[in-house]
Parts: C-alpha cells; structure tokens; sequence
C-alpha cells in the first residue's frame, strides 16, 4: 500500500507550496527554484534516499526529486571523477528531463498556438 | 508625517483591507492533484519496470520523469494545463509538470515573434531561474564533496 | 492658474460620436447590452492579440466618426494611447488614418488624458473635431505585464482582469450631444504600494488627490454629481477610494461606482473586477454616454486612474505610481423633460 504513501506525501509536499503561494504571493518560477533548492539541500545531507525510500514518486515527482538528481549526479561525479565531476555530475544526470522539457516545448510551440483565458 | 510613514500606513492599512479569501479549498485541491499527480508518476514507474524487468531503476525513473513532462507539455500546447493550474496551484506547480508546463507556456505565448526570438529565447523565462540555480547549487554540493 | 490644476471650458466642447467594442467576455458582463460591437472572438481574425488590439481601436475610431455623423476628412487630430510598449495599438493603428496624431501614455487613465487634452484644444479654439481613442486588450496585457496564457498558476485575490476592449468618442465644437466643461489634470502619486496584483490601492490615493484638487478648484461636491465614476480601481480600489475620501472629510454616497467594479458579472469570477484602458473606455463610450444622451444624467465626473508601472520599474523594486485626470460631462438634455 506505499500508494497511499505517494499520495499523501506528493500532496503534502504540494500543499505547502500552495501555502507559500497564499501567503507570500510568491510566482511559480520561485516556488519551483525554492523546492528544487530544498531538493540539493536535502540530498545534500544525505537524507533525500532515506525519505524515497518510503515516499517514492511522492517525492521524485515534485521538483524536488530534481533538485536531489542534481546533487547526487554531482556528488557521484566528483567521487568518480574529481574535480571534472563537479561540473559534468549534476547535468548529466538530469539531461533526461531537461532535454525532454526543452524538446516537447520546441515542437509543441511550433504546432499549437496559446489560447485565450475564459 | 513624512512620506515614509505615509507609506507605511497606507501599505498596512491596505493590507488589512485585502479580501480574505478561505484558504481551505486551495490547499485541499492542491492537495489531492499533487497527490494524483505523484501517484501518476509511480503507476507509470511501476509499469515501465513490469514491462521492462531489465531496466535499472534509475532509468525507469528517468523514463517516469520523461513520460510526465511530455504529458504536462502536451495539456500545455492544447490549453488544459492552466485550466488545471487555476484550480490547483501548487498542486500542478510543485510537481515536474509544473516545471515542463513552465517551459512549454512561454514557448507557444511567443512563438509570434519567430522560432529563435520567440520560442527558443522566451522558453527559458520562466523555468530558467530553476535551471541556473540546479547546476550552480548542486555543482556547490559538488564542491564540497570534493574536500570532504 | 497657478494653483489650480481645473480648466473650465468656455466653449464647451460637444462629445458629438462615440463607440465601443468588446471582446466576448466582455459581451457577457453587466454592460453587454450597451456596446456597439462585441467581437466573437478576441483573435478578431487576425494571426496576432496586438494585431487584434489594433483592429480595435481602426474599428471604434471608425465608429465614433459615423456616430458623429461627419465625413473623417473633417476629423483634425487623433488622440490616442493604450498599454503596450511604445503604444503601438494606437500608433500603428493611427496609419490607417489621415489625420495628424498625438499619442498618449496615461495607462488606464488615457481616456480622460485624452478627453482633457482634446477638449482644452477645441476649447481654445484650435480644432474642429478631435478623435479620443484607446484600448486594452487581455491576452496582449497578460503577456506583457504578467506571465503567458498557458501557465498554470492562481490569480491571487486582489487581482483585476484587463478588459478587451475599445472606446472612441469625437469632440466637436458645434454639433449635438453631451458636453464637456471642465476637465482636472491629475499629479502622480505613489503611496508606496509594490503589489502588482493590486493596482486599486496603488491608484486610489491617485483618484483621492484629484477629486480633492476637482472639488477645491470647481467648488463642488459630491452631491453635484448625478454620478462619480472612476476608471478600474476594482473593489478593493475603490472601498480604498472610499476611505480616503471620508477620512479628508468628503463622504462618497451612492452616486459613487467604479467601471471596473461594475463591468464584470460574479459568474465571471473576475476577482476584483475588470482593468485596463478599455475598462473605463468602453463604458463611458457605451452606457454612459447613452444616459447622458438621454438626460437620465445631467452631470457626471469621470475619473479613470493608471498605474504608470512598467515591468522593469517593478523587476528592479520600484513601487507603483498612479495619476488620475478627471473631466465633467453634462448632459445637453433637460432633466424635466424624460
């Protein structure tokens, strides 16, 4: 039943970011620089692959989950390679949802056309 | 009374004035659609390594990760996503989608002023704050691995 | 002069024409039955929303001329202006016309700042007939000041919805209709507000300062007026407003109301009410225009307010100033006579 852990930790996670959205007014782009700083942070200390451990996609799939690829493609990186891993580490393993980000916008731009709001 | 206490007052007083909006629906909705969303992200995960028993498990979360911004990009490009957005908020920002929502929005907002000027330079508006600050945060986590 | 910042108009210009036209929201609001045109859909058949914001302001500078009934070679000078950078709805859209062209910036308030300015030159006696244009557009505002259409985030709760919308009127030296005669010019005040999802309380100080200035200079109140309106200080603006008012001593009565307060249903769920140049554009040029044709007002101050914010004043932290022009239009009908 760890479902209903992805569940309930995914949306706690998500309704704190709606709190900082009611109380601070705070955009989108800061939220999700915000979370994915909590993301290295937590990685960071090691915690993050104790708390997937049972949470699983409740936290990979908040951007989060990105922000702890991040420093554990840097971290492996540097033990692996020294200083070049410092630079390679992060990006590396994030390439896949970057990549996937930047190339689904680029087609989809050139097909569709943004709509008006109602 | 100087200009800046003026201010002052004026700044607080309006803030009191601001409607108070109920908090709870928001925080509910935002609850059970990041909720979802994440529960969307391990079904597709689960699936990828019952389909495909050999792949490592780092790759099949790489695959997850993929499948949903290619889905949050898609209900971008045929305007669902902000129809989501309004209702969920953080619900729909806090997760990856929000993030490839982030890029695609900008993307299809100025593709009028051409692909290079408009969907190549306006796509990162938005998502490249969370770009800039992953590679310099995680290359500092980096740094510090290196003497520790 | 001096210390008065009111003209009193001698000749007392005539508002001969006007129109308005809307997207389809608007259409649906409280004032749907008033406009001349209400557009199907906001792209207005055209590839881009500045280009359909363009089309706008042709087609109402155009209607108000045929309202007025004069030939558009009569017409002498355009006044015009709207949000976008380098007003270029209104520039672009002023080729299509020979008439010479003065282009305003005055935010939402361009539609007083452009009654004033025309009626103080006809006034004067230099001009026949003086177009007064200008329009907002949702999709093209959203995207200059706010973020793309398509993002997923929330509309806090203060905040308005740019009305789609444009408003023309002519002003005429001889001709029938109501009249213009006085018009307040607005200082700019800045109260400190940052918030730009809440421009009502970055603009109501703004609108308080100018009606006082308009009270003092004219020696009225607002008990002389069949209707104060302000422009699209929203709810919250304009319970600001309110506040303002009554603690310097005025206390504003039924007769007061704001176009952005009143222009959307609560259906539309449009928070705090409708913004814009277009937002107060389109209702003086459509209802209120109608009732004081009618007589049903004999005397109206108008009063629309702009944030003169740009989004690189606010990236790098600078408050919200606001400035405020009024202009009194009476109506050319008895009142006894309805």
């Amino acid at each position: 039943m760890y479902y209903l852990w992805v569940f309930l930790i995914g949306g706690a996670i998500c309704m704190i970011g709606e709190i900082l959205i009611i109380k601070t007014n705070i955009t989108s782009a800061r939220i999700l620089v915000l979370f994915e700083l909590v993301g290295v942070f937590l990685q960071a200390i090691g915690v993050y692959d104790y708390i997937s451990g049972f949470a699983k996609a409740g936290i990979n799939v908040p951007i989060i989950g990105f922000g702890a690829s991040l420093a554990k493609g840097a971290i492996g990186a540097v033990k692996a390679n020294g200083i070049a891993g410092i630079f390679t580490g992060g990006l590396t393993a994030t390439a896949g949802g970057i990549a996937a980000a930047v190339f689904f916008a680029f087609i989809f731009g050139l097909i569709f056309k943004s709509k008006t709001k109602k | 009374m100087t200009e800046k206490e003026r201010n002052e007052a004026y700044n607080k007083y309006v803030q009191n004035k601001i409607p108070k909006t109920r908090a709870w629906p928001s925080l509910f909705n935002s609850f059970w659609i990041g909720g979802l969303i994440c529960v969307l992200g391990q079904g597709i995960n689960d699936l990828l390594l019952l389909w495909f028993p050999s792949l490592a498990e780092q790759t099949a979360w790489t695959l997850t990760l993929i499948i949903l911004i290619f889905l949050a990009s898609f209900l971008t490009a045929i305007g669902v996503y902000d129809l989501i957005g309004k209702f969920a908020g953080g619900g729909s920002i806090v997760p990856i989608t929000g993030f490839s929502n982030s890029i695609t929005s900008p993307a299809l907002e100025f593709k009028r002023e051409g692909i290079v000027y408009g969907i190549c330079v306006k796509m990162f508006t938005i998502a490249g704050p969370v770009i800039v600050f992953g590679i310099v945060s995680s290359m500092l986590v980096g740094l510090i691995y290196l003497f520790v | 002069m001096g210390n008065t910042q009111t003209v009193i108009f001698k000749n007392k210009p005539v508002i001969t024409g006007s129109y308005a036209i809307v997207g389809p929201k608007e259409g649906d609001g409280n004032f749907g039955e008033f406009f001349d045109y209400v557009m199907k859909d906001d792209s207005f058949g055209e590839d881009s929303y500045e280009k359909a914001e363009r089309k706008m302001i042709e087609q109402a500078i155009t209607g108000a001329i045929q309202s007025a009934k004069i030939k558009p070679s009569s017409v002498d000078l355009l006044l015009a202006g709207d949000l976008l950078n380098q007003i270029i709805s209104s520039s672009y859209a002023a080729r299509q016309f020979n008439f010479a062209y003065l282009g305003l910036f005055g935010a939402c308030s361009t539609m007083s700042e452009s009654l004033a300015i025309g009626a103080s030159l006809i006034d004067g006696g230099h001009f026949d007939n003086i177009v007064c244009s200008t329009a907002s557009h949702f999709s093209t505002a959203e995207r200059q000041f706010r973020f793309p259409l398509e993002l997923g985030n929330q509309r806090p709760p203060t905040a308005q919805w740019t009305v789609t919308g444009a408003g023309a009127c002519v002003l005429s030296k001889k001709g029938n209709g109501p009249v213009i005669t006085s018009a307040t010019f607005g200082k700019v005040l800045d109260y400190g507000i940052n918030d730009v999802n809440d421009m009502g309380a970055a603009m109501a100080p703004a609108a308080m300062d100018t009606m006082l200035s308009h009270f003092r200079d004219t020696k009225t109140g607002p008990d002389d007026y069949d209707l104060i309106v302000t422009g699209d200080l929203g709810k919250l603006g304009s319970e600001i407003l309110i506040d303002l008012m009554e603690d310097k001593g005025i206390k504003l009565g039924l007769n007061y109301n704001d176009c952005g307060q009143m222009y959307f249903t609560r259906e539309q769920a449009t928070l705090c009410g409708g913004s814009g140049c277009g937002c107060s554009a389109t209702v003086f040029n459509s209802f209120i225009m109608k009732k004081l044709r009618e007589g049903k007002y004999k005397r109206v101050l108008f009063m629309p307010t702009g944030a003169l914010l740009s989004t690189t004043a606010t990236q790098q932290g600078e408050t919200i100033p606001g400035v405020c022009h009024a202009v009194v239009i009476e109506s050319n009908v008895a009142k006894n006579s309805i």
